[in-house]
């Protein structure tokens, strides 16, 4: 199993999600200048700062060199995981529908988060039982996309994490705490799978998404 | 020749904007009262050779037309 962890200048949680995906394989970290993926099984864009936030989060990081790559290896259905950050890049690069706005209470929030797991089949989501607990940390979560859109996704099973808290918690439109693309491959959560390892009394829900990770690429390995 | 522009980028209708309620319900306790719809964009200035190319800048990265709307202002002088 080999994973990438992208770095891009400002990323802050590349050190965590390499440390806790270590336990399951081989981890590279990818500077953004980065543009040969090769061989990778699965990329994770970390959270953090990438390029200050300046503009708006994840808006010029979109447009570093290794997107380039992510972008083409995802529409080959390379698995991509988009943590915090991560998410915000995501939906920058329009890998993923919607947009994160500055959070409803002003506050950057930091707590541990119940989130109901409302599509279990993904790849980073088979090993997950219905609820998990993480570590959410942020100022721009607010998940938003128009309701016609939003119903959509909710159709297609494609809102993937919610809070427990629903709106409650930051503001995002019905809870939405993680989406998912169309395909299947591309995921992007607010709250931090990499800080909730059962480290310091914390939650160790996080390895959940890694295990579906691996349990999804082991059940592909012999397809090739 | 570079032309001088300026973009003004704004929340769209509808879109919360904590910022501006902010600032809203500060202005009352500052003896400001009578302000309502108070709402927090952005503003870039540039200067750019091609101003055709400007609503695709701002499509493509300056803005995030999802969520937000923006106009373009061409200003005179500096030739």
């Amino acid at each position: 199993m080999r994973f990438g962890v992208v770095r891009f200048p400002g990323s802050c949680d590349e050190r965590d999600t390499a440390r806790a995906l270590s336990q399951f394989g081989e981890v590279r970290v990818l500077w953004h200048t980065e543009r040969d993926l090769e061989g990778l099984d699965a990329v994770v864009l970390p959270g953090g700062f990438s390029y200050g936030d300046y503009l708006r989060p994840g808006a010029l990081a979109r447009f570093a060199p290794v997107m380039e790559a992510v972008c083409a290896l995802a529409a080959d259905g390379l698995l991509v995981l988009g943590i915090c950050n991560g998410f915000q890049v995501l939906c920058e690069a329009g890998l993923l529908p919607g947009a994160l706005l500055l959070n409803a209470s002003r506050r950057f929030q930091c707590a541990e988060v119940e989130l109901e797991v409302e599509n279990r089949e993904l790849p980073f989501t088979c090993a997950c039982p219905e609820r998990i607990t993480l570590l959410a940390k942020h100022r721009c979560g607010r998940y938003y996309l128009p309701e016609d859109r939003l119903q959509e996704l909710q159709r297609q099973g494609r809102v993937v994490l919610r809070y427990a808290l629903g709106e409650r918690f930051n503001g995002s439109v019905v809870g939405v705490a993680g989406v998912a693309n169309e395909r299947g491959n591309v995921f992007g959560l607010m709250p931090h799978p990499e800080h909730s390892v059962g480290v310091g009394g914390r939650s160790a829900d996080g390895l959940f998404i890694f295990r579906s990770l691996v349990q999804a690429l082991e059940g592909n390995g012999g397809d090739g | 020749m570079a032309r001088r522009a300026r973009v003004l980028i704004r929340p769209k209708e509808g879109i919360l904007d904590p910022q501006g309620q902010a600032v809203e319900r500060a202005l009352p306790n500052l003896g400001f009262s009578g302000v309502a719809n108070v709402r927090i964009g952005r503003l870039v200035e540039l200067e750019i050779e091609d101003p055709a190319a400007l609503e695709q800048i701002c499509e493509k990265l300056l803005a995030n037309p999802l969520v937000e709307e923006y106009e373009l202002q061409l200003l005179d002088g500096n030739g």
